[in-house]
């Protein structure tokens, strides 16, 4: 356990943020994106994961203007221009979805739940949505 | 006399499509608006359920939701007829004679 004494203001810190909802139907998925954006400007280091229904925000061909909301999907694009390069998805829910790496909007590492698995429990701080 | 039926969650989700299927009159319609388009994908989970029941109901997707998440093009289970926009929800709501909204 860290006491409290040992608290470094200048160590940088492994952020999680796990997305597991699919976009536009609930809030969660904006929310969690723009946590990501602040959280950037802190200097973390910073990943960001996409589960289950999570992958679907990744869905290329996005096209909102027929249910007049926002199409949040090109500032996974953004990301890498600050500095959140740690983009991840688990394998087993594009495949579950019927979806492949084809069908992503942005660059990601394809992950296996096992090798997922081991870096959500290397993180400092895990933030789900 | 049949009903139309609205379906608005992910059936990877939450079980609301399970439910209609096991509740709804055959002879139903069955329209998935919102996240429940997701069950609309043949490649989907719910795609052999939707299937399975395409003799009991009528199954519909509406547009605008599929083209939000990108689905425009993708592959639907064969038979779910899409609803182009928000007027042909609104003919499904007049031709039916009452709705029940799935959550």
């Amino acid at each position: 356990m860290m006491e409290e004494d040992d608290f470094d203001p200048e160590k940088v810190k492994r952020f999680m943020f796990v997305n597991r909802k699919a976009p536009y139907g609930t809030v969660y998925a904006l929310e969690s994106l723009e946590t990501v954006l602040i959280s950037a400007a802190f200097d973390q280091d910073v990943s960001v994961v996409f589960v289950d229904d999570g992958v679907f925000q990744l869905k290329k061909s996005q096209d909102t203007k027929g249910i007049n909301m926002k199409n949040f999907s090109p500032t996974f694009r953004a990301l890498e221009g600050y500095d959140v390069e740690k983009l991840y998805v688990e394998r087993e829910s594009l495949e579950a979805r019927g979806l492949s790496e084809d069908d992503l909007v942005v660059d990601v590492e394809i992950l296996g739940s096992d090798e997922l698995s081991k870096i959500m429990a290397a993180q400092d701080v895990v933030i789900s949505n | 006399m049949s009903m139309l039926h609205t379906v608005n969650k992910s059936p990877s989700e939450r079980n609301v499509l399970d439910s209609c299927l096991r509740l709804a009159a055959k002879g139903s319609a069955i329209l998935l608006i919102e996240d429940g388009v997701y069950g609309a994908l043949a490649g989907g989970q719910a795609a052999d359920k939707i299937a399975s029941r395409m003799g009991d109901f009528k199954f519909y997707a509406l547009g605008p939701d599929l083209a939000a998440r990108g689905l425009s093009e993708a592959p639907l289970v064969d038979g779910v007829k899409v609803v182009a926009d928000y007027g042909g929800f609104v003919d499904l709501a007049a031709e039916h004679e009452a709705h029940q909204a799935w959550l």
